[in-house]
């Protein structure tokens, strides 16, 4: 049986199936990310994908880029080098909620800060997956977790908004449900110059499903369906119809602040003419 | 991926699929099954509008349209 | 052949001078006592020569875009200090695994935790060696002095890309912050080696070594092979397994760079020792303390010398046991309290009698301290 055209083509197929439980989300966001490539019509080779520790870490193995998967937290430190190192690479690092914004928060605001032109794509199921369930920086208070017996007592990050708050030029957040959108934003992002992050909701069915009920992967794939508002419909909605909604769509675009692997190369170019 | 609809059709790759059971539930057409192994199985090709929802929201790239020429 | 350039020279600043001699494009760090020099100087001249320099926000992110640069095809160096080592030493271990040339400068200063940030020490001799969890290769300098400090700055490089490892350059902050006279070799007076690139033309194994090859050959990120790095055992596709005979493989195949290229590694220094009946055994600005009073003692008549390692790690066994036979007693001479004397012991065993005087107080050794002790033992 052959494959997607898509698939012959981005992945390295024969390390598939991948090792994702059945009805993770992550793979549906791993194809939004290579539809997105191939809408672009990026060069392989000079694509480099990052990852840190976790499950969302494992993709770049399966995609047939320059690949890179490093320690827990460190994706985004590892990605500045390349970028700063390469300028004409497209990085894009991968990463989920508690590599991005626990073990990894600091580098997340610094690459945000610094405008880097590295796309971020996490992917947040809200539960660290690898270890068996513990809860993440964004793990809904409340819920539970293996860690979390007695529901969680921590408030969330809304991910998103961080990146957008510490720098980043374009931020967006959608969800697995939402796929033709998430190709859409992945592209916007790849495509931006700056730092840019894609925080897509993903859904854990083993953890994070059932240690708070949630049903099946079905049942979870409906909740994003029904649960998260786009952030301009929001806008139209009284506080009672946004009651227990999320909100997803882009929350930051801009194109003017000056990209930090180009203000570096002025630099070099300035001293190499002196 | 420059085939008309015409010369596509729903494809699936059951070594790959893990029944999660995402694109039965999200068919418009509620064409997709389970076979008896519990994986995805294609029920009713006559009215398969090759959508490609099933695709779309695969996570395992298990289900894809497909050229005709491709087996 | 040109006259070569003498100049005043602090050891942070000729670490910086010899780093651009052997080819650094590319240096990450974040600011620590007492190496903040080698960053200053890094990030003004690095950009003169196209290089890149990045100050991170922290010595862990500092690291791992040191290693990011590698990666993409740049030689590639950071540098820190005591609780800076620490925090590198999980991605010193990702290096060793993965196989990415870098130099790592640790410029030893007074510790535990924040310490004697100003005062010199050293105290990270272990920690080079198994600073980082689970068994990994590991190259280890100490230079004595800033001329030393600029050649094993060059030594450490070419150590780096021709074993494709990690390799930990540790000056004391003495030899970091000491200013001396130094004659600037010329280009062509040094050997530079740089990493194997892919063979065109042929099938790229990321991790398959050629036939005659020490290491597998490095492609950069961008040049034209997709491949796969990670910090999880792999096979010689750069792809995750479980097996535990690819491991086994892949774990003795690292420690052999080490255990295999002993003489190439290796690097130490004997001050009269021909005729001595008593070795000591220093390293770094010690070593130097110690000759004075090796000088002071010959005076006297008494038959003294010294072995000083070079390169730490790999430890100089064969020279060290074979003096050890000749002589009576050794004393190992450190500014910790028995780090290197752990290994001297392990390898003089029984051979001569074995003395130690260190200490870890920020202050440095005077040359009659050791004086007092070589008689003390005598």
């Amino acid at each position: 049986m052959k494959n997607s055209e898509l698939v012959s083509k981005y992945m390295r197929d024969s390390r598939l199936p991948h090792i994702w439980c059945p009805g993770c989300g992550h793979g549906i966001i791993m194809h939004s990310i290579i539809r997105a490539i191939e809408n672009l019509g990026l060069d392989k080779d000079k694509v480099t994908i990052v990852s840190g520790i976790g499950c969302s870490s494992r993709a770049p193995g399966y995609m047939d880029f320059n690949t890179l998967h490093t320690t827990h937290g460190r994706a985004l430190a590892f990605a500045t080098g390349i970028k700063l190192a390469k300028p004409d690479m497209k990085v894009i690092v991968i990463s989920g909620d508690g590599d991005a914004s626990a073990i990894g928060g600091n580098h997340l605001i610094h690459a945000a800060r610094r405008n880097i032109g590295i796309t971020t794509i996490v992917f947040n199921n809200n539960i660290y997956g690898m270890t068996g369930g513990q809860y993440s920086p964004t793990t809904p208070h409340g819920d539970f977790g293996t860690t979390a017996p007695y529901g969680n007592i921590d408030r969330p990050f809304d991910i998103a908004n961080l990146a957008a708050a510490a720098g980043a030029t374009y931020a967006a957040r959608t969800t697995a449900f939402h796929a033709t959108q998430m190709t859409n934003y992945i592209q916007k992002a790849i495509a931006h110059e700056g730092f840019s992050l894609v925080e897509a909701i993903s859904v854990c069915p083993t953890y994070y499903g059932r240690k708070n009920k949630k049903g099946s992967a079905v049942a979870m794939m409906n909740f994003l369906k029904e649960s998260f508002v786009d952030v301009k419909a929001a806008e139209r909605m009284t506080p009672e119809q946004l009651q227990g909604k999320f909100l997803m769509g882009e929350f930051k675009h801009n194109t003017q602040l000056p990209e930090y692997s180009a203000e570096y190369q002025k630099i070099v170019d300035r001293l190499r003419k002196e | 991926m420059s085939k008309s609809k015409e010369q596509l059709e729903i494809k699936i790759n059951k070594n790959w699929c893990k029944g999660c059971g995402i694109c039965i539930a999200f068919c418009p057409k509620k064409v997709l099954g389970f076979d008896d192994n519990g994986k995805v199985n294609m029920n009713d090709r006559e009215n398969c509008i090759k959508c490609g929802q099933c695709e779309l929201r695969c996570p395992d790239f298990a289900i894809f349209l497909g050229g005709i020429d491709n087996e | 052949m040109s006259k070569r350039i003498v100049k005043l020279m602090q050891g942070n600043e000729a670490c910086v001078a010899g780093a651009l001699a052997a080819g650094m494009k590319f240096f990450a760090g974040y600011p620590i006592t007492p190496s903040t020099e080698i960053a200053e100087g890094s990030a003004e001249k690095l950009p003169e020569v196209g290089g890149k320099f990045i100050q991170m926000e922290d010595e862990i992110a500092g690291i791992a875009a040191a290693i990011g640069g590698s990666i993409a095809g740049f030689k590639s160096m950071t540098a820190t200090s005591g609780p800076g080592f620490s925090l590198k030493q999980e991605n010193i271990g990702y290096a060793a695994l993965a196989e990415i040339p870098l130099v790592i400068v640790n410029v030893m200063r007074g510790g535990p935790s924040t310490g004697l940030p100003t005062s010199p020490g050293q105290g990270d001799v272990m920690q080079a060696m198994w600073g980082t969890h689970g068994d990994h290769p590991v190259i280890a300098i100490s230079p004595q002095s800033v001329t030393e400090m600029y050649y094993e700055t060059v030594r450490a490089f070419n150590l780096a890309e021709k074993y494709r490892t990690p390799v930990i350059l540790m000056p004391d902050e003495v030899v970091g912050h000491m200013r001396e006279r130094i004659e600037i070799p010329n280009a062509d007076e040094l050997e530079i080696f740089d990493r194997l690139k892919p063979v065109e033309g042929e099938d790229y194994i990321p991790y398959g070594v050629r036939e005659g090859d020490l290491v597998p050959r490095m492609a950069g990120f961008g040049e034209g092979y997709r491949y796969h790095i990670t910090g999880l055992f792999h096979d010689d596709m750069g792809f995750p397994t479980n097996s535990t005979v690819k491991a086994g493989v892949k774990i003795n195949r690292l420690m052999a760079k080490i255990t295999d290229n002993l003489e190439d590694l290796i690097s130490y220094d004997e001050y009269l020792m021909d005729d001595a009946e008593i070795m000591i055994v220093a390293y770094g600005s010690t070593a130097r303390t110690a000759k004075n009073a090796i000088n002071k003692l010959r005076a006297e008549g008494i038959k003294v010398g010294m072995l000083r390692p070079i390169t730490i790690w790999p430890y100089p066994v064969e020279a060290t046991l074979a003096r050890a036979k000749q002589v009576n007693k050794v004393l190992v001479v450190e500014h910790n309290l028995g780090q290197l004397m752990l290994e001297v012991e392990r390898v003089v065993k029984s051979e001569a009698e074995l003395h130690f005087l260190g200490r870890a107080d920020g202050d440095v050794f005077v040359p009659s301290d050791i004086v007092k002790k070589v008689k003390e033992v005598l």
